[in-house]
């Protein structure tokens, strides 16, 4: 009863058997090991397990892996090199954007969905960019800070988010 | 000093913005099973029949075990951490917390079958297929309800479902006159909400036994493995101690939450023996919200009294203080010694007394969750100075400023010694609220709210100021206190023979930030670089012992252990110094990472002695090779952070929403290593107080249910609930730890709920509105504002 | 949390969606973006024995104008329409209640289509494709319906689809000259999902409303248009204090939902609010 998918993951091309029933989370974390995305809910709520597809943040909990068949996916793990961080992933450290680290895979790719929309959102816009992602750790301040940090030096180096 | 002070990024970031973080559900073991575990859906309902056998027919499942198997092998339960004797000295009722039920479950959520099985998929799938016969009965969980007449029992030896009770402070009598003789009095009735801690990593947990070695080895999400070790060798599966190695790597969040020792994590290790694989066992959220320890829940009648002038001559509080159905590791603790001993707060209340009863109920058990028992204490104190205030009508800064206990450094002025068994450390409890009216520009709000209120828009100020206690504890103190453990902590300070440093801490690090903290020390201390030094914790095999993270007690606590072996490894160095410099110890000082002759050029560095320690060619006689030193830090007192939190809010007049505009917190915990780290500290427990105050909390219904049990239910702050946070800090030394910190974990979470309750009634002191029960939903202000 | 076993079908075109349905009968649902469907079945309150995944039908997926209405395509995401320089243009209202629901995650995957399909009771999409009188365009194998909106939602989760039948696109017909449309929603504060949603739609001529359409969500078990406000406003003057006095007869004589987030009395009282916060937006 398995499908064969194939997906281009961090630039890496992948050709799986997978149940239909295999969310795309477990997919990544179970059979390709790429463990910084995260579960944190079982209601499309938490945003811990969020990813780009096609380019656009989405919730890899609720996408099954057989419906990202022919797409694009970039993890955490590919958003920027371990000795060339994203301007993101910096700002992260920078402005101390993360605590725990659990939500924090989950945090830079919802970023990076707004960035790609907005190069120069406001407070207010980054507050809101972020309903769908929770973090119990910082109170948000600090990854609004965070945010800001990447925004200004994607701004000044010109760089594409993605 | 180089390292403390500054607002050094943290070392451990790499790992988890780069998604190399390493949490329990990310580990793999060759040859692991996934567990399952079937829960009751009743509060409170006698099992007739467990029937397996279809489930385990399905192919992929590996083995189900009920609770009769558990017990057939002599195993009771997990025990809870600490003694309350009732007042008239007889033990609390300490029912046992079996790994699975057998007769009768007493919560939603109570374990009844383990499904193990090749992948987790399959032992959902099982686990459906597992049939339970029920015969339901009738169920209580609030409190209030625990002790009334005819309540459903929880246990049959709880008689009144009450678990203890216990008192604090004056002769209740001598309150009772202070109180009949007061000016004025202000009652509340007060219920602090249960809450769930929802740290964002559910909790999962992997046990290993390795046949070869006869050792068992359990991955969990715990904020003290080795307390873990402890709990579950000796007491629950009566295994030996050192054949157990627990290992907590990465962990997402605890807030307390992970405190405890879980019945998950004994089953998945009984269980890996058993079956001779590795067993997983990961929560999923609805899970979380069934079996994660709560905290809170509270249902308080204070009164404090006033004389004519506004100062505070007695406090009575009376509390039934909910303990779910089994006591957690440390649930005693909190409503007592942890609630109690802070009613004092910073205030000279001259006579103080609680009554307070633990009682069972058919809930999820209760526990300490981030602030404990302070935040309880806090949030009755505060709304009873801002309620008084409104009623005396007084300004409530100024009621505060008339009763406040005068600054004390606790060096060249004793502590202050408290009704309630506490002796504050040091304190200046003006000045944190002379900075925040100054921060929020009090009078000018004051002008601007009143002409807000002309155009029908509802502005609102709140205060809270506190005092916590935490760095816990001295083990003596606690062990009288009725703890089953010591409260120290330890730490190994291993020079290597390059002069690179090794610190192995058992405290545990889920966030706080301890492996840039401690290296900050660590670097300082030695005059070395801080990349120079590497912090290791949460393994109980490389970790001598170690009692864990909570109670803000890292720092105060673990971070004094490690200063004490730093001292030991240049105590020890200067010897080796000295006999390499051809010098007394007393000629030598020590600077920059070098000993160096006084008054004189000669030195040798710090990676030399390593070097000639490892390397003992030209060595002090009758001294030791090496540079490894040990020690274990027993605090001599709590220590006591304290500060003022201010909220603005606006209430939409039409819908009855709380907008919270403005959050000012100014907090004094002692000296500071890190500020980035202690401002990200405060700010993440800004955001769970104010969550208390205006969004979470459990809800029960009348048959047990525990109704909101996820996301889509139980509101969690979200970054556009909130404002950014204005927050500044005093800096009053604690005076009897080496490094002269308090601690920061807690405080955010301790003062900032009464602030912004206050605010909100602050906005609707025109409806005649004295109080309305947390968290205030729109529809609770609605009502009260149309009543 | 892992759904139950299932097959699943990819279809490439309508027509194919359709054999597949109607081979698998009544065990199949409909894949679309799943953010509806998918989340019931981890719960496993959903356990279908077939998926039919039409995600990939790229003819599903637009947003056009088509003569006198306005073509959603059943596959168009949320954050389509959000972005939507069409639908601004003629009626800020969708792309308004689009940027509302969920998170913008849910928003990049979730469906129009799907949404409506789903029916939930406290959903965005029914309040204001009731209001701009869209008509959902379905097909099966004997042929094609067109249900207007407000005949589709027949009760909570549940609507006129019948077997067989797959919705293909939503029509929105281009407001007249001089039309306004507002969308306003109070948000559960856990799931956000709408405890009262109101979406408003009004034709001011010669200072004077006209085709007053007024639609709520979240408040019932169904979603509903307002004979009472809309007729209370009908004829009169955009002012102040008609739309209130509109407004202050929102959800009466209906039968509210009452739960742990919002009791019916105040369900009624936040109906009036929103009803007058988002008349007062579109013509106020």
């Amino acid at each position: 009863m398995s499908v064969s998918i194939s997906v281009t993951i961090n630039n890496k091309q992948y050709t799986t058997q997978v149940e239909p029933r295999q969310l795309l989370v477990y997919y990544l974390r179970e059979s390709l090991h790429l463990t910084g995305t995260h579960v944190g809910c079982d209601t499309t709520s938490c945003g811990a397990c969020t990813i780009l597809l096609d380019g656009k943040a989405v919730k890899s909990c609720t996408v099954l892996a057989v419906q990202a068949d022919g797409s694009e996916i970039t993890t955490i793990e590919g958003i920027g090199q371990h000795d060339h961080l994203h301007p993101i992933q910096e700002g992260f450290k920078e402005e101390h954007g993360l605590q725990c680290g659990f939500c924090t895979p989950g945090m830079i790719m919802a970023a990076a969905d707004l960035l790609q929309r907005n190069t120069d959102p406001s407070e207010q816009e980054i507050r809101e960019a972020l309903e769908g992602n929770f973090c119990r750790c910082t109170g948000y301040h600090n990854i609004v800070k965070s945010i800001q940090y990447a925004a200004k030096k994607i701004q000044d180096t010109k760089v594409a988010v993605i | 000093m180089t390292y403390i002070g500054k607002s050094i990024k943290r070392v451990e970031d790499k790992r988890f913005i780069t998604g190399q973080g390493s949490y329990t559900d990310d580990i793999v073991i060759p040859n692991m099973t996934h567990a399952v575990i079937v829960r009751s859906p009743y509060a409170h309902a006698r099992i007739l029949s467990i029937d397996t056998s279809a489930a385990l027919a399905m192919p992929g499942v590996v083995a189900i075990f009920t609770g009769a198997d558990i017990s057939a092998t002599g195993i009771v339960g997990v025990p809870t951490g600490w003694v309350i004797n009732f007042k008239n000295g007889d033990p609390m009722k300490e029912p046992p917390h079996p790994l699975l039920v057998t007769d009768k479950a007493l919560c939603v959520g109570d374990g009844i079958v383990i499904v193990i099985a090749e992948d987790q998929a399959t032992a959902i799938d099982a686990a459906e297929a597992v049939n339970i016969e029920y015969d339901v009965l009738p169920a209580v969980a609030l409190p209030a309800d625990a002790v009334k007449a005819g309540a459903p029992l929880v246990h049959d030896n709880a008689p009144n479902n009450v678990c203890f009770d216990w008192e604090l402070g004056n002769p209740k009598a001598e309150v009772d006159a202070a109180l009949a003789g007061a000016h004025h009095i202000t009652k509340l009735d007060i219920i602090n909400q249960r809450m769930i801690p929802n740290a964002m990593e559910p909790r999962s947990a992997i046990g290993h036994y390795n046949e070869a070695h006869e050792k068992y080895t359990l991955y969990t999400t715990s904020q003290n493995p080795h307390l873990t070790r402890l709990l579950m060798a000796a007491f629950v599966l009566g295994i030996p101690e050192h054949k157990v190695q627990v290992i907590a790597p990465d962990v997402g969040g605890g807030f307390g939450s992970k405190i405890f020792h879980y019945t998950e994590e004994a089953l998945v290790t009984w269980c890996s023996k058993k079956i001779g694989r590795p067993v997983k066992w990961t929560s999923g959220r609805t899970e979380a919200f069934l079996t994660d320890a709560h905290g809170r829940d509270h249902a308080t009648t204070a009164e404090m009294g006033f004389d004519k002038e506004g100062n505070i001559v007695g406090l009575r509080v009376n509390t039934i203080a909910n303990l779910g159905a089994y006591l957690s590791t440390f649930a005693p603790a909190v409503p007592t010694w942890l609630h109690g001993t802070l009613l004092q707060g910073l205030y000279t209340t001259p006579k103080i007394h609680i009554d307070l009863k633990g009682v069972f109920t058919h809930t999820v058990a209760i526990d300490a969750y981030r602030g404990a028992g302070r935040p309880e204490a806090t949030y009755l104190l505060e709304r009873l100075m801002d309620t008084a205030a409104l009623e005396m009508g007084m300004d409530p800064a100024e009621l505060r400023y008339k009763n406040f206990i005068p600054p004390f450094d606790g060096v060249t002025q004793p502590g202050y010694q408290t009704q309630v068994a506490l002796q504050y450390d040091s304190g200046n409890y003006k000045a944190v609220l002379d900075r925040g009216l100054e921060m929020v520009g009090y009078q000018q709000f004051r002008a601007e709210q009143a002409e807000a209120r002309k155009h029908g828009k509802l502005l609102g100020i709140g205060f809270s100021t506190y005092v916590e206690a935490c760095g816990i504890a001295p083990s003596a103190v606690v062990g009288a206190l009725g703890a089953r453990a010591g409260l120290f902590e330890s730490a190994q300070v291993r020079v290597q023979p390059t002069g690179k440093v090794s610190v192995y801490t058992g405290s545990h690090s889920h966030g706080q930030g301890h492996e840039t903290t401690f290296s900050q020390i660590v670097a300082d201390r030695l005059g070395i670089a801080m990349e120079d030094v590497e912090i290791i914790h949460g393994d109980s095999d490389s970790v001598a012992f170690g009692m864990g993270t909570y109670g803000s007690r890292s720092l105060a606590v673990g971070g004094s252990a490690i200063v004490k072996s730093l001292d030991k490894v240049l105590e020890k160095g200067a010897k080796i110094a000295a006999h390499k410099l051809e010098a007394a110890v007393e000629d030598l000082e020590y600077a920059e990472g070098k000993w160096t002759v006084k008054g004189t050029d000669k030195s040798i560095s710090f990676g030399d002695i390593s070097l000639t320690a490892y390397v003992p060619h030209d060595y002090p006689q009758n001294l030791e090779p090496g540079l490894d030193f040990s020690s274990f830090y027993d605090p001599t007192n709590f220590t006591y952070p304290f500060g003022c939190h201010i909220a603005v809010v606006e209430v939409d007049a039409e819908t009855g929403k709380v907008k919270l505009n403005r959050f000012i917190a100014v907090d004094d915990v002692g000296n500071v290593i890190n500020p980035m780290i202690v401002d990200g500290q405060i700010h993440g427990g800004l955001a769970q107080g104010i969550g208390q105050a205006l969004l979470e909390g459990a809800i029960y219904d009348e048959d047990g249910q525990l109704v909101n049990a996820s996301y889509m239910d139980y509101a969690m702050p979200r970054a556009d609930d909130l404002p950014s946070f204005e927050i500044d800090r005093t800096v009053t030394p604690c005076p009897h730890n080496p490094l002269g910190v308090k601690g920061a974990g807690e405080a955010g979470c301790i003062g900032s709920t009464p602030a912004v309750v206050n605010a909100v009634m602050d906005a609707l002191s025109g409806f005649g509105i004295k109080n309305l029960e947390m968290p205030l939903t729109s529809e609770r202000v609605w009502r009260a504002m149309h009543a | 949390m892992i759904p139950a076993n299932f097959a699943y079908h990819r279809a490439h075109s309508v027509d194919e969606a359709l054999d597949l349905l109607s081979q698998h009968a009544d065990d199949a649902k409909i894949l679309a973006g799943g953010h509806s469907l998918i989340p019931a079945m981890k719960l496993r309150l959903n356990q279908p024995g077939a998926l039919i995944d039409i995600g990939r039908i790229k003819e599903l997926r637009y947003i056009k104008l088509d003569g006198a209405y306005i073509a959603i395509g059943a596959g168009t995401t949320h954050d389509d329409i959000a972005n939507s320089e069409l639908l601004q243009k003629h009626i800020p209202m969708l792309p308004q209640s689009a940027e509302l629901i969920g998170d913008v995650q849910v928003r990049n995957v979730g469906t129009l289509g799907g949404s409506i399909a789903h029916a939930d009771p406290a959903a965005d999409w029914p309040a204001s494709i009731i209001a701009s009188d869209a008509s959902i365009v379905v097909r099966s194998k004997s042929g094609e319906r067109i249900i207007p909106a407000g005949e589709f939602f027949v009760g909570f989760f549940t609507t006129a689809l019948q077997t067989g039948e797959i919705i293909t696109e939503i029509r929105i017909p281009v407001p007249a000259a001089n039309t306004h449309s507002s969308y306003h929603k109070f948000m559960q504060p856990a799931s956000r999902f709408a405890i009262t949603g109101c979406a408003a739609v009004v034709t001011v001529n010669n200072g004077v409303c006209e085709n007053v359409r007024v639609a709520f969500t979240g408040v019932a078990d169904t979603p509903f248009r307002d004979a009472k406000v809309e007729a209370a406003l009908t004829g009169k003057a955009p002012s102040a204090e008609n739309i209130k006095a509109a407004a202050d007869l929102a959800a009466d004589g209906v039968d509210l939902l009452s739960d742990n987030s919002a009791s019916a009395e105040y369900r009624q009282h936040l109906a009036r609010v929103y009803a007058k916060r988002a008349l007062t937006e579109a013509i106020g």
